[in-house]
Parts: structure tokens; sequence; C-alpha cells
């Protein structure tokens, strides 16, 4: 293992690794006190201006369920409308990363979304990402994950996107109405992707119990919120890994997911995933262990749990240890460079590098591993694409002075010699967006 | 002159930039003629629904809602062999039935029998070693060619999924509006990429089939929704180019069908319709060496019998898998039909798994690519030593 000792690098490792990259001024700002730097995001701050005027998704959830019900060109409309409010999302959630003083608390907004995954993959969603990021996750980044988890799972954006919103208790009032019954799909989500993990230990009984737990919750489509229609709900006592679920209704959801919140395969599939983002595709099995424990201890206290992330030698260890994914790239571009794109160009380049914020292909989110961003034409196409970016603004960059404010001392000299000796400014703002040092974090 | 990534390769050497850390990818180092597209249909496609067991006595009432009608009434299937038929939307595959050139392989399951998505995609791409492992069954396969594999690989997609990942280097490719950069630039970057592992064998692998697809006709560019079948007709090129990869993967999503499968309109049939263009498209393009090919469908797991309450079904365990192809011996229906009735179902509500997904690929691999059977009981199945290759899959 390499420690990081030079204070130039370890500053430039600290705004890679627990934000988005250097922006002009960082490194300078950060390199006195890189790790306090860090520590110093623990404390949540107030919501950005940006994310406290946002319309939220009970408008949207509602006039989606009124031009739905209306029919014809209502309803393409309407369709439009939230494709056009996907793309301001993106715009606006990518400049938010890119311009924050605490990129921590946006790597934990992205990454947490991203854990709670819901997906464009049913256009419905597409007009909600941002909405149901805003609402669910970014209030319980430095809380508790238990809150973050009953926010995320009864929130209507994933009562949709995951089935829930259609799901009837086979035995309840609606279910001997009605034709209609149960449906698994959030219920074994919420075990294997959000809490207890794929080797969790529970098995398809529980997944059934699961999701009869949370029939019942569904979408007041008039507000727009979610809602718990009783009629829906299964009646009866539940079993949920061996632990009894009372008959309590609406109360059901909430013991349930505060049960398994507790559940020491919780502490240990988040500890995962978080030592996977934070240090290493493949993190020492001592760090896991030591947050699967901070998080024990703390019942999921998420303000403990990072700062025993952030003050791990670990997530020092390894400099660009982990590979950017197109995300993370076009946000430290944006960082970096201080350009003025268009809302359009940036979400374009999403697209383009194959990422755009909350299409994940699965309820299983973005993957998190280089050999998943590494495609030989993903490679060419951010290279084809980072020339492109130079060609633009190479003119008003210059690729020296990039340098040092995006990579500081982790350019090498190969790197500073290709700059100074390519045959324009557009291809020397490409070799440096291109490089290894630029592509990893 | 147009000057292409795949002249760069040929050049960059001489420049020396790249001879001393990579291996240049060789291009036409194949010891075979066969062509295998393998697709992947990521979701867990209902088996039920694409290969309609239609004769069997308890079709109609497990399947309820969602049953479709005898072959020859409206909208029915259409038949195979009496015992089953297609999905009305795979028409364009009924035809190749009648050629011979279709096959369906029912109550087929890896052996994965939990239901996560994500784990048996796992499985079914390293091929039975356990999740976790970076190695792909294809990849192992590609080593055992002649020459080592090398340049004969090609993931249709920005990225290269599991089943293709692995020591042998793969390119990837995906239809991009993006202009391209001069040879002199990537050049530059080659030279920057010299010691990183993972960013270097990537560029040299992406450089090698760039060009491929630039230097055919029409150097198509992206199309909106069409992306698919560009994919599909520029792949079926390369796959016919002599000096091109002749082992090809493609992904399909859309088949995790929880809410409104749908019988004649819904989210299979739509996604059916999509395989079928996808394979017509490949089957058009690749016109030249269509009787050296084999098209290999396959999927994660299979779905519930019955409908379940939203008018779609849940995560199951056996379905179907399909093979394709001017090479194949088909116009058969492969794999012990189980039977949908009560007490022979997989723990009560899934189809029951009787033929091993192994048994298929391995077929294939024997049959179609000509690996000697030592070489995939050693390194590409050797958790599958048991399982028994499907014999005469391929034309003799």
């Amino acid at each position: 293992m390499v420690m990081t000792t030079a204070p130039g690098t370890l500053a430039a490792h600290a705004l890679s690794r627990f934000g988005f990259g250097a922006g002009p001024g960082d490194l300078d700002r950060v390199k006195s006190d890189p790790r306090g730097w860090v520590e110093s995001q623990l404390t949540p701050r107030p919501l950005p201006a940006i994310v406290a005027d946002h319309q939220g998704s009970a408008p949207r959830v509602a006039d989606m369920a009124a031009a739905r019900k209306a029919k014809g060109e209502v309803e393409e409309m309407a369709k439009k409308r939230g494709r056009e409010q996907y793309r301001a999302d993106i715009a606006i959630r990518t400049r938010l990363a890119a311009g924050s003083d605490a990129p921590l608390q946006e790597r934990l907004v992205q990454f947490w979304s991203n854990h709670f995954t819901v997906s464009t993959q049913r256009p419905v969603i597409a007009p909600l990402g941002l909405a149901y990021e805003n609402e669910a996750i970014r209030p319980h980044i430095l809380g508790n994950f238990r809150d973050m988890a009953r926010a995320a799972i009864l929130h209507p954006a994933m009562l949709i996107y995951l089935d829930n919103a259609q799901s009837i208790g086979p035995d309840s009032k609606a279910g001997q109405k009605r034709d209609k019954g149960l449906n698994e799909n959030l219920g074994r989500e919420a075990l294997e992707l959000h809490l207890l993990g794929v080797d969790g230990g529970y098995h398809q009984d529980d997944v059934r119990a699961m999701a009869l737990v949370l029939t019942g919750w569904t979408l007041d489509e008039e507000r727009g919120t979610a809602t718990f229609a009783p009629r829906r709900h299964q009646p009866g006592e539940k079993v949920l890994l061996g632990q009894r679920i009372p008959e309590s209704g609406i109360a059901e959801a909430a013991a349930a997911i505060d049960m398994l919140c507790a559940h020491p395969a919780t502490a240990n599939h988040v500890a995962q995933r978080l030592a996977r983002h934070f240090i290493a595709d493949n993190p020492p099995p001592a760090a896991v262990t030591a947050l699967a424990k901070a998080f024990r201890d703390s019942r999921g206290d998420l303000a403990h749990v990072t700062a025993t992330l952030v003050k791990m030698d670990a997530a020092w260890a390894q400099p660009l240890a982990k590979m950017r994914s197109p995300n993370d790239f076009i946000t430290a571009t944006l960082r970096a460079s201080a350009a003025e794109i268009p809302d359009d160009r940036i979400v374009n380049a999403m697209n383009l590098l194959g990422q755009m914020p909350f299409a994940a292909p699965s309820p299983a989110g973005w993957p998190d591993k280089a050999a998943d961003w590494t495609g030989p034409d993903a490679i060419l196409r951010r290279i084809d694409w980072s020339l492109a970016f130079g060609q633009r603004v190479g003119a008003k960059l210059d690729a020296r002075s990039f340098i040092d404010t995006a990579l500081g001392d982790l350019a090498d000299d190969g790197l500073r010699q290709a700059v100074a000796r390519a045959p324009s400014p557009a291809e020397a703002l490409g070799l440096v967006l291109s490089s290894p040092a630029f592509q990893r974090r | 002159m147009m000057l292409h990534r795949r002249h760069f390769i040929a050049t960059a050497g001489a420049a020396g930039l790249l001879a001393a850390s990579s291996p240049r990818l060789s291009l036409a180092a194949a010891g075979t003629d066969r062509r295998l597209v393998l697709i992947v249909l990521r979701g867990a496609m209902d088996g039920l629904g694409a290969v309609v067991p239609y004769a069997d006595p308890d079709y109609r009432s497990v399947r309820g809602t969602l049953a479709l009608a005898e072959p020859g009434q409206e909208g029915g299937v259409l038949d195979l062999d009496g015992r089953f038929g297609l999905h009305p939307v795979l028409a364009p595959l009924h035809e190749w039935w009648g050629q011979k050139q279709l096959l369906a392989v029912h109550a087929i399951a890896t052996p994965y029998r939990d239901r996560s998505h994500f784990d048996a995609q796992d499985l079914l791409d390293t091929g039975g070693i356990r999740a976790g492992d970076d190695s792909g069954w294809l990849n192992r396969a590609l080593a055992r060619l002649d020459g080592g594999g090398k340049g004969l690989g090609l993931s249709l997609g920005q990225g290269v999924p599991l089943v293709l990942r692995g020591s042998v280097p793969v390119a990837s490719w995906a239809p991009s509006p993006l202009p391209e950069p001069t040879m002199d630039f990537m050049d530059r970057v080659a030279g920057l990429y010299s010691n990183d592992p993972v960013l270097g064998p990537a560029l040299m692998a992406g450089l090698g089939v760039a060009d491929m697809a630039n230097g055919m006709d029409g150097n198509k560019k992206r199309d909106g929704g069409k992306d698919r079948l560009i994919l599909a007709e520029t792949a079926g090129r390369m796959l016919s180019d002599p000096a091109g990869p002749r082992i090809a993967t493609l992904e399909l999503s859309g088949w995790d069908t929880h809410v409104g499968q749908g019988t004649l309109q819904g989210r299979l049939p739509n996604a059916l319709g999509q395989l079928a263009e996808t394979m017509v498209a490949l089957r058009t393009s690749m016109q030249a060496v269509w009787d050296q090919t084999l098209i290999a469908v396959v999927t994660e797991f299979g779905r519930t019998i019955r409908p379940n309450g939203t008018g779609g079904t849940d995560h199951g365990t056996a379905g179907v898998a399909l093979l394709a192809g001017g090479a194949l011996n088909g116009g058969r229906v492969l794999g012990d039909w189980p039977g949908l009735r009560d007490d022979k179902l997989f723990e009560g509500r899934d189809l029951a798994p009787t033929t091993d997904m192994r048994a298929l690929l391995k077929g294939v691999l024997v049959g179609h690519l000509g690996l000697p059977a030592a070489d995939i009981d050693r390194y590409v199945f050797p958790e599958a030593k048991s399982v028994r290759a499907l014999p005469e899959l391929v034309r003799a």
C-alpha cells in the first residue's frame, strides 16, 4: 500500500476521493490540512437554494396522473414536459456537485441515491429523479440510515419504480373484491439491494412477507404523495426473518424497515458498498469490518459512519485507486475548468458517455468498479469527448495552468511534457482530461 | 485520405510508442470461420410468454390473463411442433423455424436457484464460478481458440459485459456522434496510457475495432432510438469481415416484466419485437457468413408461472433459450418438458428446470466453435464437468 504523504498530493487526493476533483484555488485552500477539510464537511448544512427552490415530486406526480387520465394530446404534452424537466434536473444536479464548497456532501448524496436507485428504465420516473433524491436522500446523508431507508422505500418514486403502488394484499378488502394482488418487486429489492444484501440470509418466504408488509403503500394521485390505503393492505401478522411483525397496518412498513436496518447483514452490506466507493474496488476487509462495526455501534448514524470512513488510513492510502465514472468525470471536468457550458451540453455529455443520472440499468444502481467503466469503446469515447471539450474551450483555458488547478502533484512529468509539446491548446487540454490521473480518483 | 484508427494501429508500432507496452491487436488471427453472437436478455425473460406450451393441459388455467390463443386463432401463437408455439410478434423467427434455422430449449436454467437478477446474471456470465470472479466463460472460451483469441471478441455497447471479460483482450463498439481525433492525437494519448494497466489495453482494443466500424458503408451515426439496430447491422458487417471479430455479445434490456407484461400488447411483446428486429438486422447484415453463424439467446432465469397481482410476473426459475443461424440444426424444441401441473412446479410457483444452461453453452462451444471438450471442462466450465454438452446442435 502506498501512503500519500506530500501535502500537495494529499490535497489533490482529498478533493478527488471525497469530492469531484479540484477546481480553481481548491488545492491551495485544502493544502494546509486536507484531512481537516474533509472532516469539516461532516456537519449537515442548510439545503442549497437550488434544491430548496425545486418544484418537488408532489406536483409532478399529480400532473402526470391527471394527464394520464386525460389521455391524448394532454398526456403527450405531459410526457414531453417530463422529459424537459428531467434534462433540466440533470443540469441542476451536475452544476451543484461541480460548484459545491462541501463536495463530500454532494458525493454522499449521489452515493446514497445510487444505493436506493430509482431509474428512468421506467420512463415515468424521469421527472421525479432529482425530487426523489432531494426529498428522500439529501436530508439524511449525515442523519440516520433508518430514516433514509424509510424515506426512500416509501417515496412515491420508489413505490412507482418498483411497482408497489399497484401491489394489493390478496386477502385485503380490495384484493377480495378485485382480481388483483401482490407484486413482490419492492419487497425483494428492499431486502436484496437496499438493506440486507443478497447474502443477507433471507429466503423467498421473507421476500413475500416484506411484500405483504408493504401492501397498501400507494399513491394519492391527486396530491401526488405517498399514502397508505388500508383497503389494500394484507391483514394479519407477517413473519420476516423469523421475527413477528404484528398486524398494525400503516405502522408495519416502518417496523419492518427498522428491524432490517438493525440486522447485522445490513451493516455489512452498507459497509461493503461504502468501502468500495471510497477506498478501492476491492477494499481491505479490515476497513469493511470497521465500517460495519461503526454502523452497528451507532445504530446506523451516518455522520458517525462517514467520520469513521474519512478518518481511516485506508481511505487515504491508495490515491487514484478508483476509476471515475462518466458522471464523475464530467462533473470533475466542469469543476476543474469552471467553463461556461450550456445545460444541453452537460446532459448530452452524460448521455454520450453512458451515464445519464437516474437512468441506471437496474434497481442495483450504477456499478462501482473500474471494469464496469473501462470498456474499449467507453474509453475511446471519453478521449473523443475530451478533445471535443478542448476544442470548445481550449482557447480560453491554458492547459499548463489547468494541470496545476485540476491535478497539481498528481500530474507526472510525462503528462506535463505531453502538454508542453501538444500542437494546439485544444489538444493540450484534451490530453489533460484524457490522462490517467484525471480519469481516476 | 481518411485517417482511420486501424491504420493508426498499423503505423503506431513503427512510431514505437505503443510497441513497448501493448500487445498489438491482431485482427486476422482467427483459426475459425465460425461466428457466434451471444444475445443476453437482462432482466429475466418470461420463457412461457416467448415459447408458449399451448398444448399443456394446465397452460390456460395457470397463465390466466396472460394466456395466448391457440394456433390458427386470432392473435394465436405460431405453432412449432404441436406442443409449443412462438409468440406471434416473433413471426420473423417463425420463418427461420421453417428453414430449420431456429431452435428452442425449454425449462432451461443455470444452477442458480434464488431469484436475484444480479447474482443470477453473474452466474450466467461467469459460467458457474462464484460471483465476484471477474472472468466470463466466453472470454475463457476465446482463450482456447487458435491464436489465443486475440482480436476475435467484440462487445456491442460501450462497455464489456462480464461474460466477455477476462485475460483475452476484447473490443467494444457503439455508435457515436463525436468527431474522431487524429492519429497524432491518439498517439499522444497512447503515450500517456502506456503504463496504465487498465486504460492502456482498453485503448488498444478500442482502436482496433473503431476504424472497422467507421469503414463500413455510410459511416452510420447515431439515430435516436435506432441505436440497437445500428449496433446489430454494424456488428453484422464487422463479423462478416474475414479479418474481423468472430464472437460478439449484445445485451437487450426490458425483460423484467413485473407489471403490464401483456399478451399481444405490453412490455413483453415490446421486448420480444425488439429481439426479433435485432436478430433480423443481424441476419441481413451477415448474409455472406450466415451459414457459419450461430446466434444464442439466453437470460438469467424465467418468471413465475402465474401472473402476479399486477398483470405481470415475478422472478422465477427455469425459462427458455433460443439458438438461431445458418449453421444450426434447428426446427426442434429441446429439453424435457416438466409440465405445469401444481405438483410439477419448482417450489410451487416456477417452471421446474430440467436442462442445465451449461449443457447448451457447452454444446455450442464444442459443436460450433470446435473447442475440445477437455478444454471446456478444464478452463471454461470447470464447475460443470458432469454436465453433458447438448449434441448435434449444428448442421453436419
